[in-house]
């Protein structure tokens, strides 16, 4: 029996989640007033931080960007029945592409084209990274949340090694690359807006945000729109059924891993060309993470995804505002956010469904049973 | 004749959601007898069952065991009151063995060691009694399902059980098992324990039962006693209106073969050959049934034969290309070739259950040309041909855009068959196509099996119900582990002889199974 | 120094680093043999680290950092059983969302209280947990070979040590030979069959959980009050993760399970004998590297092994009556 029987779909798309986020916003709450925080005035201090000012709401777009890419990721890797908790690593190798990209070409080619080589590198070099942890999954039965797991680990030595030893620049003493050439820098946002004349608070915002929203229709187009979504939704379903079609459940899970990782590598488009403009150290932290809870909230699905992440780009914009005014208050906080959302969205999904289906047959007047046919 | 009430159910009704499973259910079941429940697939006798067992609660109604009031709570009180039951799919832990089975629950102590010799000293006393002989340590995994079943039952037994009921307990076995099945069965009854039998298969009801009520649609419409009713009597009172039990059809014109499989053998994933170098033909306008009961190595010559498995050595050859282990063919080119495939199990293999009607429609065919451009699959195209599906097999409700699991199992069952049917291929496997279909559908379904086979396509037929193999087949084949033991004209066919085929190496096991332990197989 | 007191001094490191893996992964044994899967290990952890050295901080008593370990990981995982057990829901999901809140709510916490940047303070000697000298150490020193076995490897750890190794067969006795263990074994198995037994599958399942919650709880508390006398930010460093490898990896089995843990120490310890050490052709090795072996380990190990490996049959299974 289906758990979704019966209930009305704008119950279950909208209502239910609407009711966990309250519940995950109420213990937060609690949460604030046990470090001596009051909840009205750091509620204030949030979205004060995040709409308050121009500047703010530059910031909450540019995370908004991040979770919309690693949002996508996990959301592909669902569809096919898989746990893509590597995003952050794959995050964290793809922005290393992209740096790479610019680091090596920049002094053969020009800006122009050097800008989408960076955003495919990003997107190939994140794909990588989750390959091995997907043939793993797929040829020897590895739980891919393990593997990914430590590729995180993996990801971040790796990153320290080469940020210390070979990519720094020669002379500094922080382990970061030699910025790029002006060049290969992807538009900020207020940079574009002024030549039409509009004027905006300068902010990390930049073009990558279009660049997401395309990976959001992407992802709509592939998943639902084209055989070989199908044929991963099929297979994170009901895998023996995809073999009876036909389909190769193995060679599905390689595809939607490589689709997520290159989903999530694309944070290095946001992180190193629009962003920093060189390669450095921690810039993927938490997105990976965040990216779990913006899809489980989103419910797998693009739209639901860009809603999310805009949710918890005011989160983390309004976070590190109470971290700057509050001196109890460390960025953690968004972390525990992120993990409640997760537990009410995801593990507690059902939580307020038993109420709801009585409320709703009650009201509806449901008496009228059907035949057990 | 004062006869004793074992139970007595009044007025009992049970809803699960907005659906009434049972609907003011009124049964008397007399002590010391074996009675019968029949009923369609979904008609509400396993959930009845599960009342009585404790492992549901009734919404309203008045249930009585041996005169008393009761309403369990859970099955710990309904074993107390000794009621106990054998489920249609065991319940039983498989890595452990028999004993450490029977134990659960009634373990005699916190600690194993202290119930264990006493357990084991009553389970020999109650296999003695009974006739039910068992390897008390062997791993269940290890044994054939006739002797799990025995597990199940003296499982119940030990806790005490003076009422036993059973859930289609011959789904799973031989004739030559379910006649000793019966034979125990008749042994408990003289010891004075009461029999629940519920099953759909008539021949049952009449072969052992005393008394049988039937069941339609939640309600129970009819009481009878055994001697004074017949099949059809039974068949209309379940459905109601007349059904006809065989299928008229004509002799069929034959053409070439499409399928010729030689010498085939497959392994299944652990390494174990489970189809043993046979070799048959199906040709064109015939439908040729394999008959045996499941786990005899159909499924294997299945997926072997639809390219869902690697061969392990042999051929097979369809609809003119061969396949051999050096040269396999995937199921997607064997759809190519022309072949399609109803698989056995159709929640496993045939149908996502999340998807929409219009996407189950399109499994296994959604390469295909018609609604996919060079990127794009055309949504809109693809439910179009749903509802085209569903005209041509009267699927209800008639909602492309309805999740798969929605349906019930006959329309599920229709939507697969017109999926594969519609393609027009030369070449059909059918595996077990009437499992979990109510009756009236069962008729649809074997009158559009034979149209296929008169429009000259080649029909293999796999099902563990002799009488659709009988009765929709020309020719009959046996299945018996992974060999094919006879070859019968369908016309020639009856239960006993195709029995006698079916008699496997694992009921011989037994045998030397109860030599070795000192027992004597009462052969039937 | 020579080869005997090489390896005593390998092996000894070997057991101290094993120690947290062994409770971990135990821990998970007990949950996911009753069909719950718990990637939340790490968390529960943390949880129990961060707990242990606050209160001992405060208290100045180990014991009590211990029991409020034990406390605090317990109630992660009466979370994870609420979400898994009661609500069905996904347990995957249910772990990871536990881990996180147990990442943040530690610093959070930290800071709040201590106001180190989410470091506990440093503990006296009084409030952790240290070595121990068994009986008869002094009588056995001049005994050859066996002497200095019994001084080195055998006497000499912090009591939680000795917990751990004891936990082994205690574990394996309770798995094997208890109504409990074979109640434990079936509901992973075919939670069904425990139901129509009259069993509680949920209490069983909550039962299992609660003995996962507890085994975590001292592995945190040995890690922050033991191993060092502190807490810091993400102190378990993904060895909750190497813990559910090595449970995987030792087929749910206690004694395999211990082996594996034992093999993860051992060269984790020869790891850090690495450290400075220069390869022919390669020149020194990277400290990065090193760092990243348990992890290039954990995925070695499963690649390698684990498609033989059988899980519980129900594992990963929310338990539904079946219609």
């Amino acid at each position: 029996m289906s758990q979704n029987q019966g209930m009305p779909f704008w119950m279950n798309a909208i209502l239910l989640p609407f009711l966990n986020l309250v519940t995950a916003f109420i213990a937060i709450g609690v949460i604030f007033l046990v470090i001596g925080v009051d909840p009205i005035e750091a509620t204030k201090i949030l979205v004060l931080g995040a709409f308050g000012y121009e500047e703010g709401i530059g910031f909450m777009l540019y995370y908004t960007t991040n979770f919309i890419f690693t949002g996508l990721a996990v959301a592909v890797a669902f569809h096919a029945g898989l746990f893509n908790i590597g995003g952050e690593g794959q995050a964290y190798i793809g922005g290393l592409g992209a740096g790479l990209a610019c680091l090596t070409l920049g002094q053969w080619l020009p800006g122009l084209l050097i800008i989408p080589i960076a955003i495919v590198a990003s997107a190939v070099f994140g794909a990588a990274w989750a390959y091995i942890p997907a043939v793993l999954q797929a040829y020897r039965g590895s739980h891919i949340v393990i593997t990914t797991i430590m590729f995180n680990y993996l990801a971040a030595a790796l990153m320290v090694y080469l940020m210390v030893n070979v990519i720094r620049e020669p002379g500094q003493m922080t382990p970061q690359s030699a910025e790029f050439d002006q060049s290969m820098w992807l538009p900020s946002m207020h940079g574009l807006l002024a030549n039409f004349g509009i004027e905006i608070e300068s902010s990390p915002l930049n073009i990558s945000l279009f660049i997401a929203l395309l990976a959001a229709l992407f992802v709509w187009l592939f998943i639902w729109h084209t055989r070989w979504g199908y044929q991963l939704r099929t297979t994170g379903s009901n895998a023996r059924a995809a073999v009876y079609a036909g389909i190769k459940p193995s060679k599905m899970i390689v595809l939607s891993m490589l689709v997520s990782g290159g989903l999530a590598g694309m944070v290095g488009i946001n992180e190193i060309l629009g962003v920093n403009h060189r390669l450095l150290l921690d810039f993927h932290m938490g997105y990976g993470f965040a990216g779990i809870a913006v899809a489980l909230m989103g419910r797998n699905h693009p739209v639901g995804i860009i809603i999310a992440s805009l949710l918890f780009g005011i989160l983390y914009q309004g976070g590190a505002e109470l971290a700057f005014e509050m001196s109890g208050i460390t960025r953690d906080i968004v972390v525990v956010m992120q993990g409640l959302v997760i537990l009410f969205s995801g593990a507690l999904e059902f939580l307020y469904k038993p109420w709801l289906m009585k409320l709703y047959l009650s009201v509806s007047g449901s008496s009228t049973a059907q035949e057990y046919a | 004749m004062q006869t004793s009430m074992a139970i007595e159910l009044t007025d009992v009704s049970k809803h699960f959601g907005a659906v009434r499973a049972n609907d003011n259910v009124s049964l008397s079941v007399e002590a010391g007898t074996i009675h019968g429940i029949v009923g369609e697939n979904g008609a509400g006798k396993s959930t009845l069952m599960s009342i009585l067992y404790g492992f549901y609660q009734y919404d309203k109604g008045h249930i009585k065991v041996f005169g008393k009031d009761s309403n369990f709570q859970n099955s710990r009180e309904a074993l107390a009151a000794g009621i106990g039951m054998v489920h249609q799919h065991f319940m039983l832990v498989e890595p452990f063995t028999v004993l450490e089975n029977v134990m659960l629950g009634n373990e005699g102590g916190k600690l194993l060691k202290e119930g264990r010799d006493h357990a084991r000293k009553e389970l020999t006393r109650l296999a003695d009694e009974y006739g039910l002989s068992v390897d008390i340590d062997a791993r269940v995994s290890s044994l054939s399902v006739g002797r799990q079943q025995r597990v199940e039952i003296l499982k119940a037994l030990y806790r005490g059980a003076k009422i036993l009921i059973l859930d289609e307990p011959t789904g799973v076995l031989t004739p030559q098992e379910t006649t000793e099945l019966f034979r125990i069965l008749n042994a408990l009854k003289e010891q004075g324990v009461t029999i629940i039998l519920i099953t759909h298969k008539l021949q049952e009801i009449m072969a052992v039962t005393d008394n049988v009520s039937v069941m339609r649609a939640g309600k129970m419409v009819a009481h009878r006693r055994t001697a004074e009713t017949s099949k059809a009597d039974i068949a209309e009172l379940m459905v109601g209106r007349k059904v006809l039990l065989q299928v008229d059809k004509d002799d069929a014109t034959v053409g070439k073969p499409l399928i010729i499989v030689k010498n085939l053998t497959v392994k299944d994933d652990l390494g174990v050959e489970r189809v043993k170098n046979i070799s048959f033909e199906v040709r064109a306008g015939e439908v040729v049934g394999i008959a045996g009961v499941s786990g005899n190595g159909q499924s294997q010559l299945l997926e072997a034969l639809s390219g869902i498995s690697r061969i392990h050595s042999g051929s097979i050859e369809i609809n003119g290309t061969e396949v051999t282990r050096s040269k396999p063919v995937n199921p997607e080119r064997m759809r190519e070739l022309g072949l399609a495939h109803v698989p056995q199990d159709r929640h496993r293999e045939g149908m996502v259950g999340t998807f929409s009607a219009y996407e189950t429609a399109a499994l296994g065919y959604h390469n295909d040309k018609d609604y996919n451009g060079r990127f794009m699959m055309s949504r809109r195209k693809v439910r179009d041909y749903c509802a085209k599906l569903m005209d041509a097999f009267d699927v209800r409700p008639r909602d492309p855009d309805l999740k798969s699991a929605n349906f019930s199992g006959g329309n599920q069952q229709k939507l697969i068959l017109a999926r594969e049917f519609e393609q027009d291929p030369d070449i059909l496997l059918i595996g077990q196509p009437t499992r979990g279909v109510d009756i009236g559908a069962i008729e649809f379904i074997h009158r559009r099996i034979i149209e296929m086979r008169d429009a000259g396509k080649a029909v293999l037929l796999v099902s563990v119900e002799l009488e659709e193999i009988i009765s929709v087949s020309d020719r009959v084949l046996v299945m018996c582990d992974g060999l094919i033991t006879g070859e019968v004209p369908a016309a020639e066919a009856d239960e006993k002889t195709l029995g006698l085929m079916m008699t496997s190496s694992s009921a011989n096991n037994d045998a030397s199974a109860d030599a070795a332990i000192g027992k004597s197989e009462v052969s039937a | 120094m020579d080869a005997f007191s090489t390896s005593l001094l390998a092996l000894d490191a070997t057991f101290r680093v094993s120690t947290p893996l062994i409770l971990a992964a135990l821990a998970g044994l007990f949950s996911e043999r009753s069909g719950v899967v718990d990637i939340s290990l790490e968390g529960k952890m943390l949880a129990g680290a961060f707990a242990a050295a606050a209160m001992a901080s405060v208290t100045g008593s180990a014991w009590i950092g211990l029991l409020m370990a034990i406390v605090v990981s317990t109630l992660l995982a009466l979370l994870h059983g609420f979400a898994c057990i009661t609500h069905r829901g996904n347990q995957v999901v249910s772990g990871v969302a536990i881990n996180m809140l147990a990442a943040g709510l530690t610093i959070l916490l930290g800071v709040y209280w201590f106001k180190q940047g989410g470091q506990t303070p440093q503990l006296s000697n009084d409030a952790r947990f240290l070595s121990l000298d068994l009986p008869g150490v002094e009588a056995l020193a001049g005994v050859p070979y066996l002497g200095k076995i019994y001084q080195e490897l055998i006497s000499g750890h912090n009591i939680l040590v000795y917990f751990a190794f004891l936990m082994v067969p205690l574990t394996s006795w309770i798995i094997y030979k208890t109504r409990f263990g074979l109640r434990l074994r079936a509901v992973g198995e075919n939670p069904n069959a425990v139901d129509t037994a009259g069993i509680s599958v949920t209490k069983m399942r909550y039962l299992a959980v609660l003995c996962c919650g507890v085994l975590c709880g001292v592995a945190g508390a040995y890690i922050s009050t033991a191993q060092n006398g502190f807490f810091v930010r993400d102190m378990t460093a993904g060895q909750g993760f190497i813990a559910l490898a090595a449970l995987i990896f030792g087929k749910w089995r206690p004694l395999s399970v211990l082996l594996a843990c034992l093999l993860f120490g051992f060269l984790d310890a020869l790891a850090v004998r690495l450290q400075g050490v220069e390869l022919p052709g390669i020149g020194e090795i990277p400290v990065q590297f090193i760092e990243a072996l348990p992890y290039i380990l954990t995925v070695i190990l499963l690649a390698g092994f684990i498609g033989k490996a059988v899980a519980p049959k129900a594992s990963g299974i929310p338990y539904v009556k079946e219609r």
